[in-house]
């Protein structure tokens, strides 16, 4: 059973400033590591006068292009911990995350026969094509989910979704492999990744994330009546497919303008708000600004690791997060009673 | 009439139609091998490919029947054998249709292991087939352990498959990246499955599988008939539980450790093998030498489509892994209509 809204209402109250104030101290950290750290590491001086003027020396421009990926990846990372918080609240579903659901996959297929087919090129078309891919799968595996008894329990729509996945990456391979001029650069945009991020392709993105964080959070009290049950939130005189589809609109827009941008990155969505939940508890109000807030800061961090572990090179952020999510996946399938699952 | 004489005449028709089936499935099996053997960038008449194989016949036609289709009819009937076995073996002891090892993990180690080892070890041939083989075993020692809690309940055992599955995948993409061009080809293979270039040197091993471990799971399969029911039935009617359940899983784990290391995780094959040959079997009898059969046919007859009906060439993982997810998609729906295991 979920606490009773006069307890949760001061589990918020207690909790809010001072983990506020935890969060912002990480994100302004997690930025200035991952701003410090790369193939060339810098000292704090350097880094600082890179901030605040024209870089002069070799550091202040390592610092200098390391900005823009800094700011996507903390873009990015907020998009999907907000993506991810909402999904599971739309779901009621604590493994609802862009990766393990096909979200991402459809995504990323639809990008690809984009590229493919339509010879899309500007990044507008990525975004448009990867935002209705991943509605598309999205509707589609909580259909499937969902149909038959029970509902879309949540071994249902983690098999709906392994299922989806397993047709679309074969779909994906099967646009892929007769064209031999895409496929090198499909093959480094299926591993997601901030690395090579520019401002040119920051801006376009900034629209379709703004309007999605603005839908998913003006949800958040929806969610919270959505957790109480459907019977309970209609009760209470919510439309509930209304709701519904109005929070997964506002998800699929920003994992849509996510992969278009960095590829898909998995568990992320998955890992951020229940770490956020531990904190904040069940009101989706605070979950949803903190999962955002603490989404940016673990993408920022597994970014950094990604360029520590495997130096002079780098690895992509999307397999650090893939090897942080799937211990935490594994815990939380642990944790539940079979019967809960 | 009498119980009896009822009962005989029941056992009678559905022996038959057991026979029938296998009849059937053989017919398909030999089929997709004949069309494998006869159609290709050439048609070659039968008559050609009995001269190849009887040594009649020398110079162009016998190098593309003798040497190109041949060694690929035989690894596809092999591998597909494998994968069939395994995976009905799998959801047969975990009472569970989605339980099959592609689902839950255990083709993806073994497809991991081998592309981490083409590419950043520089690895070939046989290496890679030993590591795949290990590493499909470890996996799925490793997702065994992982859900054990006081019994590995099968929803467990599946979610726990999921994340690893999904882990390991987001490895293979990336290691995949890292790889020069010449090496990305041979890798790409293991991310799903193909049987060109398939060679008689690779046939060996899987033969060799699917006698010792595909023996051990006939030798044991009216325990396996009799798990169905359940596992405290089964003890009862004096199944020893404990040895049934690690032979047969580790015995289905080699079945598709070895297949995935001979051709690549060929999506769906184990997970489809078993549901098709128990629905045109209705549950009838094993369902160990039916799903054998029916994998084997897939292989073959995708790998055939792959290669001849589509506008592109396709390696046969990617006919199957489209085909197989509409089954899948149903299989859940009918499933959860009956209120199914899950």
């Amino acid at each position: 059973m979920r606490p009773g809204w006069s307890s949760l209402r001061s589990v918020a109250r207690g909790a809010n400033p001072a983990w506020l104030l935890a969060a912002v101290a990480a994100l302004v950290l997690a930025a200035g590591l991952s701003l410090a750290f790369g193939a060339r590491v810098t000292s704090l001086s350097e880094l600082l006068s890179a901030l605040s003027g024209p870089p002069d020396t070799m550091g202040e421009a390592a610092v200098a292009s390391r900005v823009p990926r800094t700011v996507l990846a903390a873009l990015a990372g907020a998009a999907l911990g907000l993506t991810g918080a909402v999904m599971q609240g739309v779901t009621r579903n604590p493994l609802a995350d862009p990766g393990i659901l096909g979200v991402n996959a459809g995504a990323a297929l639809a990008v690809v026969i984009g590229l493919a087919s339509f010879g899309l090129g500007s990044l507008t078309g990525y975004i448009l094509a990867a935002t209705l891919g991943a509605a598309l799968s999205a509707v589609g595996v909580y259909a499937i989910a969902s149909l038959g008894a029970g509902g879309a329990t949540p071994l249902k729509l983690a098999l709906a979704g392994a299922a989806l996945t397993a047709a679309l990456t074969s779909l994906t391979t099967a646009v892929v492999l007769p064209r031999g001029d895409i496929a090198g650069l499909v093959q480094s945009w299926l591993v997601g990744g901030v690395g090579g991020a520019t401002w040119e392709r920051i801006t376009p993105v900034l629209p379709f994330l703004a309007v999605g964080a603005a839908l998913s959070l003006a949800s958040a009290r929806k969610l919270n009546l959505l957790a109480l049950g459907d019977d309970t939130a209609a009760g209470l005189g919510e439309t509930v497919w209304r709701a519904r589809a109005v929070a997964a609109l506002g998800a699929v827009l920003l994992c849509g303008a996510v992969t278009a941008v960095c590829g898909p990155i998995g568990f992320v969505g998955l890992v951020v708000p229940h770490l956020s939940r531990l904190v904040t508890g069940v009101d989706y109000r605070l979950i949803l600004p903190a999962s955002a807030l603490s989404g940016a800061v673990l993408l920022m961090l597994a970014d950094v690791a990604g360029r520590i572990v495997a130096r002079p090179a780098e690895l992509d952020v999307g397999i650090v997060t893939a090897f942080i999510g799937a211990p935490v996946f594994i815990w939380i399938v642990r944790r539940k009673r079979v019967a809960a699952l | 009439m009498s119980l009896v004489a009822n009962i005989t005449a029941l056992r009678l028709r559905m022996g038959r139609r057991r026979r029938a089936m296998l009849t059937a499935l053989t017919t398909l099996v030999l089929a997709g091998a004949a069309l494998t053997l006869m159609v290709g960038q050439s048609l070659t008449p039968p008559l050609t490919v009995l001269r190849v194989f009887l040594g009649l016949e020398s110079g162009g036609e016998a190098f593309t029947v003798g040497v190109l289709r041949g060694p690929r009819v035989v690894v596809s009937a092999l591998a597909g054998m494998c994968f069939g076995l395994g995976g009905v073996a799998f959801q047969t002891l975990l009472r569970n249709p989605l339980a099959s090892p592609d689902i839950i993990g255990i083709s993806s180690g073994a497809s991991a292991a081998a592309v981490f080892c083409i590419v950043m070890l520089g690895l070939s041939g046989t290496a890679v087939s030993v590591v795949a083989v290990a590493a499909g075993l470890g996996v799925a020692l490793l997702i065994y352990l992982l859900a054990w809690k006081g019994g590995a309940a099968g929803a467990r055992l599946i979610l726990v498959g999921i994340g690893i599955a999904a882990m390991l995948q987001s490895f293979t993409a990336y290691v995949l990246t890292q790889a020069p061009s010449w090496s990305l080809q041979q890798a790409l293979r293991w991310m799903t499955g193909s049987v060109n270039g398939a060679q008689l040197a690779q046939a060996l091993p899987l033969a060799v599988a699917l006698a010792v471990f595909g023996g051990a799971l006939i030798a044991l399969r009216r325990d396996l008939e009799t798990l169905r029911m359940g596992e405290d039935t089964a003890a009862a009617l004096g199944v020893r539980i404990g040895r049934v359940r690690l032979v047969v899983i580790c015995a289905a784990v080699g079945l598709v450790a070895f297949a995935t290391a001979a051709t690549g995780p060929i999506a769906f094959v184990a997970f489809l093998s078993g549901p098709i040959a128990a629905r045109l079997l209705r549950r009838d009898g094993s369902l160990l030498l039916p799903a054998a059969l029916t994998g084997a046919a897939l292989v073959l007859l995708a790998d055939f489509a792959g290669q001849v009906l589509l506008p592109a060439r396709y390696p046969v993982g990617i006919v199957t892994g489209v085909l197989g997810a509409p089954y899948l998609v149903a299989l859940i729906l009918r499933d959860h209509r009956k209120g199914g295991a899950l």
